[in-house]
């Protein structure tokens, strides 16, 4: 970073700098987790359908073969995380809140955890229909937060062409780096998985777009990329939330998505850094999804840094390992600008988790618990990256009147970046405003229909 | 024990309180620079008007059952504006009223702060500009030498009781000279402040000065103030090209409170758009209304109407100024913005 950068790269208007705060976990070499005792492993992980348990109770499992099948399109399949027996199937609290229900894999002690092989496929030879159901397969969904199904996404309508693979490597949240060291240390398995996706997609290009606050991660993909003619690797400002695909669309190709609107429709798809190179590496070896990396940091923690994780470690054992010490007042799964606290230290790591934030109570955010008045000063009309007029939205909120949030000023483009809470002098909660007066509307919709 | 928060779990580190505190500090040199050249009666004038805007905002929160809302600063400020736009020898007992008018019919009347569709300070002054006539139009020259050890004989008139004039108090204000004995104010002179005129607005360098330090500490928005700055320059530059004896761009500029009006008074936030296009928008009202009252009207400054007519637009502003969303791309510029498949 530095201010020459301001002009040197792109990046899109309005959003706001946060402190990145990255450095406790930047330079941690990605290091590897035991398995805990008891593995949780929810059958709903990402958007859509939740999997089909194929294992019964008492049954043995392998490391590394299927547990739960996908039940239909918009569903992917589950992999055993590691070798041991089904415990039992039952209800068992998740990071969303109600419990759900999960299987309890007891492991076995940590020597036998070789995975199961499976025959190596010849990518080269698959048919666009083959390729995606290989990625269904694996049981991938999108790694960088959101859990959508990642074949889904690459099953673009027929009318629509895709001409350009978008590589998400912003990790414009702070405090995560997962994406970064995937970046430093994988960078064949990124390069190979991008590949792979042009691919499937019939793209002709690729572009990975990297915040300038990694420019070692860019100079590392350079130094791969020979061989790889139509990737291209393009450095963008560090700029929250620049991360969100519509935003990195319009910053790396000048095309907006329209409104409601998805970003094939503008021939694009984007895929974030660890969604793809998890893909590289398992998709040849025609092996599944069963663990993830994830950046543990925050207040108290003795070892931060980046984890591969097995699936359905519960959080407990994450923080005893990397040397936990001190009360937690308040457990963030993913980012601080959007991820979502925990009540309870048996929330398992699932598919779609980017990191661990602890805060102990000294050091939570400042949070003033004073609520004044909106003085319009308009820092949120400033920072809305859809351009939408935060304040007003915030004071038809509080006047209930949903129906003109939604068609007048646009209140469902709202990504909940959290852009217009963080800068609100006010401390008005804009955000959980916004997503109350959402799932009304929606609620009302569905009655409606 | 595990707290349950939404995101965003960060926060941005500048509070309302810390931006009124910052304003308040803004205000501070300008108001040495008034009590230096006008002496106890501007001192007095401050502290006076300033206290009855305090105390009528803790009286309205007594009996409306409401938190004390002192610590936002915001009733200091109105106070201190009010104070800034008053004539140096203008009785304290009027300017006591005009406190207690600018907080409970300007604020409290709303709904106290956030929800005033006019500027407070402005409205207070309206009311006396409209009451007491004549105080508010007597204007006594800065620097006499007796100013800090003796009262202008104005100020302490008893209240309920019209201020008798004394010989040897009174000087026009710059634009007073010019409208109606054709003599013009050195620039340099409006510039620095050593001309008459209301206690606060006489320096424009030091109004600049503060308002600059504001706008380069993010607590304050630019576009306003330049929307005004940049229309009162094209507007009274065309009047001037065409006929001048108008009084040139940077007369305008720096003379009567347009400095102060537009620095902190049109930049109130709350009586202000919120969208870009609107403020710009705002900002031309403001200059375009100053400078036909200046020019035209009956009274030689304009600015106070001027903002507090643009604030009654406001809400009309906002409609029809709301920005293209991003995703919002009119059928026309969609070639333009280069999406393949639309």
């Amino acid at each position: 970073m530095g201010i020459l950068n301001l002009f040197k790269y792109k990046t899109f208007t309005h959003g706001i700098h946060l402190p990145d705060k990255k450095e406790h976990t930047r330079d941690q070499k990605i290091r590897r987790l035991p398995f805990a005792p008891e593995l949780i492993i929810p059958l709903s992980q990402s958007f859509g359908t939740p999997a089909k348990a194929i294992v019964s109770p008492g049954q043995e499992v392998v490391r590394g073969e299927v547990i739960a099948k996908a039940d239909g399109f918009m569903s992917v399949p589950i992999h055993a995380p590691a070798s041991g027996v089904i415990k039992e199937i039952g209800l068992y609290p998740t990071a969303r809140g109600p419990k759900t229900e999960a299987m309890i894999i007891k492991t076995w002690p940590g020597a036998s955890q070789r995975s199961a092989s499976f025959e190596p496929v010849n990518i080269a030879s698959l048919t666009h229909e083959q390729l995606i159901q290989a990625v269904q397969d694996t049981g991938m969904v999108g790694l960088g937060g959101a859990g959508f199904p990642t074949h889904v996404k690459l099953s673009v309508p027929s009318e629509y062409s895709i001409d350009t693979l978008v590589v998400n490597g912003c990790e414009c949240e702070p405090y995560l780096t997962t994406d970064h060291r995937l970046m430093l240390e994988h960078p064949a398995e990124l390069l190979q998985g991008t590949y792979l996706l042009m691919k499937a997609l019939g793209a002709e290009k690729a572009i990975i777009g990297i915040e300038d606050n990694k420019m070692d991660a860019v100079q590392a993909i350079k130094d791969k990329l020979s061989g790889f003619e139509h990737i291209q690797v393009i450095p963008v400002q560090t700029h929250y939330p620049q991360g969100s695909e519509k935003l990195l669309i319009k910053v790396l190709l000048g095309r907006e998505v329209p409104s409601g609107g998805f970003p094939y429709q503008v021939g694009v798809v984007v895929q974030n850094i660890a969604t793809i190179t998890q893909l590289g590496k398992l998709l040849p070896k025609n092996e599944g999804l069963i663990e993830r990396v994830i950046t543990v940091t925050g207040t108290g923690i003795d070892k931060p840094g980046n984890y591969i994780v097995p699936l359905g470690t519960p959080i407990r054992f994450l923080l005893d390992h990397v040397g936990f010490s001190g009360k937690a007042s308040h457990l963030i799964l993913g980012g601080p600008m959007m991820g979502s606290t925990v009540a309870s230290l048996d929330v398992p790591i699932t598919k779609p988790v980017s990191g661990l934030l602890v805060f102990n109570e000294k050091s939570v955010e400042k949070v003033s618990d004073e609520i004044y008045p909106c003085i319009k000063c308009a820092r949120c009309v400033d920072a809305c990256p859809m351009h939408l007029n935060p304040s007003l939205l915030g004071q038809l909120a509080t006047k209930r009147e949903y129906e003109p949030m939604q068609e007048t000023y646009n209140l469902m483009d709202c990504f909940e970046c959290g852009c217009c809470s963080y800068v609100c002098p006010s401390n008005i909660p804009l955000v959980q405003y916004f997503r109350i007066s959402k799932s009304i509307l929606r609620e009302r919709a569905r009655e409606e229909a | 024990m595990i707290e349950l928060r939404t995101s965003p779990h960060m926060k941005g580190n500048l509070s309302l309180p810390q931006i009124m505190r910052h304003v308040v500090y803004a205000l501070l040199p300008i108001c040495a620079f008034a009590i230096y050249q006008f002496g106890i009666s501007a001192l007095a004038l401050i502290a006076v008007v300033t206290t009855s805007c305090v105390l009528t905002e803790t009286l309205f929160n007594y009996l409306a059952d409401k938190k004390n809302s002192l610590h936002d600063y915001t009733a200091v400020i109105t106070g201190i504006l009010l104070a800034l736009t008053l004539p140096p020898g203008f009785p304290l007992w009027m300017g006591a009223v005009a406190g207690f008018i600018a907080i409970s019919m300007g604020k409290t009347l709303f709904g106290g702060m956030g929800f005033n569709l006019f500027n407070p300070a402005l409205l207070g002054r309206a009311f006396v500009q409209a009451a007491f006539p004549a105080a508010i139009t007597s204007w006594t020259p800065g620097g006499m030498a007796e100013r800090f050890t003796q009262f202008i004989p104005s100020s302490l008139t008893l209240p309920f009781t019209a201020p008798v004039a004394v010989d040897g108090f009174s000087g026009a204000t710059p634009l007073a000279l010019h409208k109606f004995e054709a003599t013009t104010t050195p620039v340099t002179d409006l510039f620095l402040g050593f001309s008459s005129g209301s206690i606060g607005e006489t320096s424009s360098l030091l109004i600049l000065a503060c308002g600059a330090y504001l706008i380069i500490r993010g607590i304050m928005g630019w576009r306003i103030p330049a929307a005004i700055f940049i229309s009162t320059i094209l507007i009274s530059g065309v009047f001037y090209l065409f006929d001048n004896t108008f009084p040139s761009p940077l007369f305008t500029l720096t003379s009567g409170g347009l400095m102060l009006g537009a620095l902190f008074m049109a930049t109130d936030p709350v009586s202000a758009p919120v969208t870009p296009a609107g403020m710009w928008l705002f900002g031309f009202l403001i200059a375009a209304m100053t400078i036909i009252i200046r020019l035209f009207g009956g009274l030689p400054e304009g600015i106070m109407y001027a903002i507090l007519f643009a604030n009654a637009t406001v809400p009309l502003i906002e409609v029809i100024t709301q920005p293209r969303k991003f995703g919002h791309i009119s059928k026309k510029n969609s070639k333009k913005t280069g999406n393949a498949n639309d």
